[in-house]
């Protein structure tokens, strides 16, 4: 076991060394995602004449949580575990003597170190420019807020690499994710708080892993109470249910697995 | 001289059509996409009018053809711009942009129409079908959808020129496509009229980029509200055009090949 961590550290670092390299664009990757900003406008400005659950400050805290939870859970090993099943670069990979999936789970928290700094930095200068929102979450809220940031990160990244494993069997895998994708937009919390959905709606959409992954951890850090218990229960049957597709895809799709020019 | 660029525009939209034909299956996933976007963004629309919030005054049914535009001028998006402007990066960076400064047609006409992609068509239809039923709900009549269709292509013509000129940037900067990403979040802004933002907001989609003359003027107009004049966008797409001719050229000094 302390073997195999220390394998995974080092591969952690060395995708962090690799991103430093693209800092520039690793900004402008992360000013690309400025769709929460925008709903902070919209929400903020019909807040202001009618009130609303949270009122303009409560919205432009909320929208800037969202942002820094999607920025902190992204995950994209879809397309790069498709493009290496495409081209036959996983032929490779298999022969290293670690199971694939922590060279992707390490390049995603390599990069994510190396965006952390300037997370914080787009942080600082929206407080400068809108000082009226300024808070920080308290120890105990960030300590729980970090702990639902890695059951968000490991979930969402476990959902998409047992879609990842469709690569075996068709050339657009991204197809699935893209289907999935779109209801994470709409039912995750990123387009408004949960609160203000019809109470049918929300119903269902607690019942999927959704809500867990954006609008549990963004009211966390806007200091809201939240039901972690039923929250992590959710997510850990989601989790397991992934788990086994995973596992099941991944052992029959290796037999069908013939590398490319192979 | 006419004659000749219409009759190369049929063979190239032929020539993409009978290609595109080759993944029928992603079409239809395509437009079930499309569809559960379309949903998704009502449902976000909804969420404002529920909670008995508005959109800087619009009614329900004013704000729902604002939106129908916006995944209209999506679906424009994505048949023309993204299949032809959306690659001048791919071909500045690899080098092929050579071979189509050789072929004895203006090389703007080619690179902003050679290719015609189907994935757009759902959100055009969808488009239309919105604003339709959203004029319906406000009792308009056929000669208020008329009044929209300039201000319309106004938008149409502003949207390709924004395109053009971002994507032209790549003859310096051949890592452009990142900002791509970043107009694209600025042009979902469309999708709500400019009046619901906070008047910061306002001013960077009016003057710094135009976002209010996609969708917010062509729905004023069909809607009958006041909002920047019809001139006003016709000014702006006329220096818009020239502009990017301009700064076309320009970069065609500069431009000196891949790995040369």
């Amino acid at each position: 076991m302390n073997k195999r961590w220390r394998k995974f550290v080092t591969l952690v670092a060395a995708s962090h060394a690799e991103m430093s390299e693209y800092r520039v664009e690793l900004v402008l990757w992360i000013l690309s995602s400025i769709m929460p900003f925008v709903l902070m406008g919209l929400w903020m400005k019909a807040s202001h004449n009618a009130g609303g659950s949270l009122g303009p400050v409560g919205f432009a805290r909320y929208f800037l949580a969202v942002f820094v939870i999607r920025q902190l859970t992204l995950v994209w090993v879809i397309y790069e575990f498709e493009e290496d099943v495409v081209k036959g670069r996983l032929s490779a990979r298999l022969l290293h003597p670690i199971d694939p999936g922590w060279r992707y789970l390490a390049s995603h928290l390599g990069e994510r170190i190396a965006r952390f700094p300037f997370l914080i930095g787009v942080c600082a200068a929206f407080f400068v420019l809108y000082p009226a929102a300024f808070w920080l979450p308290g120890p105990a809220d960030a300590g729980r807020a970090f702990a639902a940031l890695v059951a968000a990160f490991a979930l969402r990244f476990l959902m998409q690499y047992a879609f990842a494993m469709v690569a075996f069997w068709s050339e657009r895998a991204n197809a699935i994710e893209d289907l999935w994708f779109f209801m994470y937009l709409f039912l995750s919390g990123f387009i408004a708080p949960l609160d203000l959905f019809p109470d049918s709606v929300r119903r269902v959409a607690e019942l999927t892993p959704f809500p867990y992954l954006v609008y549990m951890p963004a009211r966390i850090l806007i200091g809201q109470q939240v039901d972690l218990t039923k929250g992590f229960l959710v997510m850990a049957v989601w989790g397991t249910g992934f788990w086994f597709l995973y596992r099941r895809l991944w052992k029959t799709g290796l037999k069908r697995y013939s590398a490319m020019g192979a | 001289m006419g004659s000749r660029y219409t009759r190369t525009l049929r063979l190239f939209w032929g020539a993409s059509i009978a290609a595109e034909m080759e993944y029928r299956l992603n079409f239809l996933l395509a437009a079930i996409t499309s569809l559960g976007n379309l949903v998704g963004s009502l449902f976000a629309l909804s969420l404002f009018y529920n909670n008995g919030m508005d959109l800087g005054g619009w009614r329900w049914e004013e704000a729902i053809v604002v939106m129908g535009l916006a995944v209209f001028m999506e679906g424009f998006t994505s048949t023309f711009l993204r299949p032809n402007v959306g690659r001048i990066v791919q071909h500045v960076r690899e080098g092929t942009l050579d071979f189509v400064l050789l072929k004895p047609i203006d090389t703007q006409f080619w690179l902003s129409l050679r290719n015609l992609s189907l994935w757009g068509v759902p959100n055009l239809l969808y488009g239309v079908l919105v604003v339709i039923y959203g004029g319906r709900c406000l009792g308009l009549a056929l000669s208020d959808f008329a009044r929209g269709v300039i201000p319309l292509l106004i938008g149409l013509v502003v949207l390709y020129c924004i395109w053009f000129m971002l994507s032209t940037m790549s003859i310096w900067f051949v890592k452009v496509h990142n900002l791509t990403g970043l107009l694209r979040g600025l042009l979902e802004a469309g999708r709500y009229p400019t009046p619901a933002y906070p008047a910061a907001y306002q001013i960077v989609f009016t003057f710094v980029i135009p976002v209010t003359f996609l969708t917010t003027v062509p729905a004023a107009a069909i809607v009958g509200r006041n909002s920047a004049s019809i001139w006003a966008a016709l000014t702006l797409a006329g220096v818009l055009c020239l502009l990017s001719r301009a700064f076309w050229r320009l970069a065609m000094r500069f431009y000196s090949s891949a790995s040369s």
